[in-house]
């Protein structure tokens, strides 16, 4: 049926996903917001490297860092889920596979970040 | 919907290779190897919320081979993928689009990665050993 178009007009014929702009316009700002965020993340990690967990504690218990923790995995992991469903919708051949592949990388992202941002507050609001 | 039916491209293997395309996978790579950063830095936190034991747990995993190896791995995908992802965002502000341009500023993004990862790397020893003594 399809034999007498081109490969542009059935990819034509597929019509906008709709939401494109949102995810393009996600993807920069998360981007900008990582530079700041990302480079913090590595001087507090040499700064935390050689420390002993009592010590560790004690950073988290800095109201600033803890602000700094949920900033960092709630956008790194939002970025890094956009990210990952670029790859997929490019490297997963089958639509409805794609959708399926897409929803648990989506499932996963939120569980890992909440794992993290609540790990962190319950070390900062932790009394020793 | 049937795959055979998409269109297919682009075809990489009749071009002849330049930097841009290597660059261009390598930042999709990076990206991959921090996802798994990411996923360190959770099991670090989960690590210091469940107690002292499961802590030296997790630094003993980090001071074995594979652990340094990772972190080095890590810290070299994190510089690349931000400084090439700053030459993305320059594009997208429509700059650095000429041969010239995105050519030389592809061979800035990986010596200067290599040697902000390597500075860095000296640096937070330097300071940790001052910070120790």
């Amino acid at each position: 049926m399809s034999d007498l178009r081109t490969p542009l007009s059935i990819a034509r014929s597929w019509g906008s996903g709709h939401n494109g702009t949102r995810h393009w316009m996600a993807q920069r700002l998360t981007a900008l917001a990582l530079i700041p965020l990302g480079l913090a993340a590595v001087i507090l990690f040499f700064w935390v490297m050689h420390l002993g967990y009592a010590q560790a504690v004690a950073v988290m218990h800095e109201p600033w860092v803890l602000l700094f923790v949920v900033l960092l995995v709630g956008v790194m992991y939002w970025h890094g889920f956009l990210g990952l469903q670029m790859i997929i919708e490019d490297y997963v051949p089958n639509h409805g596979r794609v959708f399926i592949v897409i929803t648990l990388a989506r499932f996963a992202a939120v569980a890992l970040a909440l794992l993290g941002v609540i790990s962190a507050a319950l070390v900062a609001f932790r009394s020793f | 919907m049937s795959t055979n039916s998409m269109p297919t491209s682009p075809h990489m293997s009749v071009y002849r290779w330049q930097i841009t395309m290597t660059l261009s996978i390598l930042h999709r790579l990076s990206g991959v190897v921090l996802l798994s950063a990411a996923l360190g830095l959770v099991y670090w936190l989960v690590a210091l919320a469940m107690g002292p034991a499961a802590f030296a747990q997790a630094h003993w995993f980090f001071s074995l081979w594979i652990g340094q190896a990772l972190l080095c791995l890590w810290s070299l995908a994190f510089f690349y993928h931000l400084l090439n992802g700053i030459r993305h965002l320059t594009w997208d502000a429509g700059y650095g689009f000429t041969k010239r341009v995105y050519r030389s500023s592809g061979w800035l993004v990986v010596v200067s990665a290599v040697a902000l990862t390597g500075a860095a790397w000296i640096i937070g020893w330097v300071l940790a050993a001052g910070g120790a003594a």
